[in-house]
């Protein structure tokens, strides 16, 4: 019976969160569960889909598969996705996720509907909501074609435990290398474990009033006292100055994001950066200026200089541990 | 070397969107070129100059306004635009209905390289660059940093931004190259360039005229503002101290994030 299929993404050999939450997604909308998670070392962690709902698990294994090759990807997720006939394919709208995507749709000969951060059943149908003009507006997408492509945003859905019948079954791909034409030459990761801005459930974000590239190390201390989940963000003019990497822009032309809780440290609130945030759970800005347009989408505001109040907080936060 | 780079005329990111059915109304919008594509426009100028020969075409799906998005990049150096100036197609174009129509326009070109922002920042899908790759046959790389071409065009060595890092791409030409923030800084358009771009041929043509079949897989049904954030509450204390510790207490016991 045609169900869903994941696309199960594998990264420093864990299964992403987003992933386990499109099963999550998945298991609630009925009907059979598949995945499909490919990866060098990805048999291993294949049994882990099934707590989530996942009823039979597609496993792509080989050396091949240790750096994400888009062609290698794709040509092996459609293969899977040819025999299994789902109605929905599901995907996290990670970096990976987004580059892979529109590629697999394309290759069905179908649409996609990027970065979704709400999915409703309508009979057949999904009816994906997801944000547009960089979060100030929503569209309601419906895909025309089946099978019916989507990829949501990290943090959109909860992970929810909810067994599956987790068969797994490897299954040999035949690739096509003569269209494998781009090869990976090396790969430059930061050395940081922080998460991406996108995927953060806690972002402390500086801007203009942060003075400087070196007045940053006070926001990292502070991220890192929310734990793993948590990373720092900056505004358009903190990048542009050059003293973050455009990595971590928040705003129209950089990230958008919906952590849970999003601190904002000498950021004013254009407009392009408001829409880039406001979806956060809860905002807190620190501003010394009142009349900042911040504020007016702030939970909780500080009217005061962020180089006494974050330092304070910092303190004030180390006693809670 | 010869490239492409497809455009598209967007909403300036100053607009405050009011929506109105499936779409938005347009009345007092600010058209501009998407400014990933700006960063694709500069890297074609780029490797023109660089190579001292080939030409650069724009291709632009959308109205007769988009004409002024074409005109800025002819003005910014591009030699030859094409113009999909169609109303009703593009006002249905879904990605996918989008990379059909510019992937037929592109398919009778000459290129070594097709060039085009990451994302439109109107529909935020970013799906165009992957489906054009695969509509035309060649490879893609998406996400792009930098880009080197070899003396001979035969391949490009290319850095794209990964989840946590970068990678290093080298892929035979011809290919597409999304452009992410951070490639290059791209030129303001002179004055000359300005005059210029005025006589520069740009060819109009339909959808239907470039034998496009395909149309879109998926459909906005409804357009939608979020609900208006409410201002929140002032934290009160005598001085940074004391407003610090209220905030920390409030994100303790109040948000639960430490």
């Amino acid at each position: 019976m045609p169900g869903t299929l994941i696309y199960a993404e594998v990264q420093k050999g864990e299964i992403k969160k987003g992933s386990f939450e499109v099963v999550s997604k998945a298991k609630e909308f009925g009907g059979e569960v598949a995945a499909c998670i490919i990866g060098k070392g990805a048999e291993g962690l294949a049994s882990q889909l099934a707590k989530f709902g996942a009823d039979k698990i597609y496993v792509v294994d080989g050396p091949e598969y240790e750096n994400y090759v888009p062609e290698a990807f794709v040509q092996a997720f459609v293969q899977v996705a040819k025999t299994v006939n789902p109605s929905v394919i599901l995907a996290s709208a990670t970096a990976q996720g987004k580059d892979f995507v529109p590629a697999v749709a394309a290759r069905l000969g179908v649409g996609a509907v990027s970065d979704c951060v709400d999915l409703q059943k309508n009979g057949d149908k999904v009816v994906a909501k997801r944000p547009v003009y960089a979060g100030k507006a929503y569209a309601m997408v419906e895909c025309v074609a089946d099978p019916q492509v989507i990829a949501v945003r990290p943090n959109s859905f909860a992970v929810k435990e909810a067994a599956g019948a987790g068969a797994v079954e490897k299954v040999a791909v035949s690739l096509d290398a003569s269209k494998i034409k781009a090869v990976v030459k090396s790969i430059e990761l930061a050395q940081t474990n922080e998460p991406d801005q996108t995927e953060a459930e806690i972002i402390v974000s500086g801007g203009r009033g942060m003075k400087g590239p070196e007045n940053f190390k006070m926001l990292e201390d502070l991220a890192k006292l929310f734990g793993p989940t948590a990373t720092t963000g900056a505004s358009r003019a903190a990048v542009d100055a050059g003293w973050r990497a455009h990595r971590y822009q928040v705003g129209q032309t950089g990230k958008t994001v919906s952590p849970n809780l999003y601190i904002a440290c000498g950021i004013s609130g254009a407009i392009q950066h408001l829409a880039g945030m406001s979806t956060a759970k809860v905002i807190v800005a620190i501003n010394k200026d009142a009349e900042a347009p911040i504020f007016t989408k702030a939970d909780y505001g500080v009217v005061d200089d962020l180089f006494n109040v974050v330092p304070a907080l910092i303190d004030e936060i180390k006693k809670f541990k | 070397m010869n490239t492409v780079v497809c455009i598209k005329q967007v909403p300036d990111t100053e607009t405050l969107i009011k929506v109105q059915g499936a779409g938005i109304v347009q009345d007092g919008v600010k058209w501009v070129m998407n400014p990933y594509d700006e960063f694709a426009v500069e890297e074609a100028l780029r490797q023109k100059e660089k190579m001292k020969a080939g030409a650069v075409t724009v291709v632009s799906l959308g109205p007769d306004r988009a004409i002024e998005a074409i005109r800025t990049a002819l003005a910014m150096g591009a030699d030859t635009a094409v113009h999909i100036n169609d109303a009703a197609f593009a006002e249905k174009a879904d990605p996918y209905a989008t990379a059909a129509a510019l992937a037929a326009a592109v398919k009778g070109l000459t290129y070594d390289a097709v060039f085009v922002g990451k994302q439109a920042i109107d529909d935020d899908a970013g799906q165009v660059p992957a489906m054009l790759g695969e509509m035309l046959g060649i490879p893609v790389v998406t996400m792009v940093i930098k880009f080197d071409v070899a003396d001979d065009k035969s391949k490009a060595t290319v850095t794209r931004e990964v989840e946590g890092g970068v990678a290093v791409i080298e892929v035979p030409l011809p290919a597409v190259f999304s452009a992410q923030k951070g490639l290059n800084e791209p030129r303001y358009a002179s004055l000359p360039g300005i005059m210029k771009a005025k006589k520069k041929p740009v060819d109009a043509k339909t959808a239907a005229a470039l034998g496009v079949t395909e149309g879109p897989k998926t459909v906005v049904k409804e357009m939608s503002l979020p609900p208006a954030r409410q201002a929140g509450k002032k934290i009160a204390g005598d001085d940074a101290a004391a407003k610090a510790k209220e905030l920390a207490r409030i994100l303790h016991e109040d948000v639960k994030a430490v």
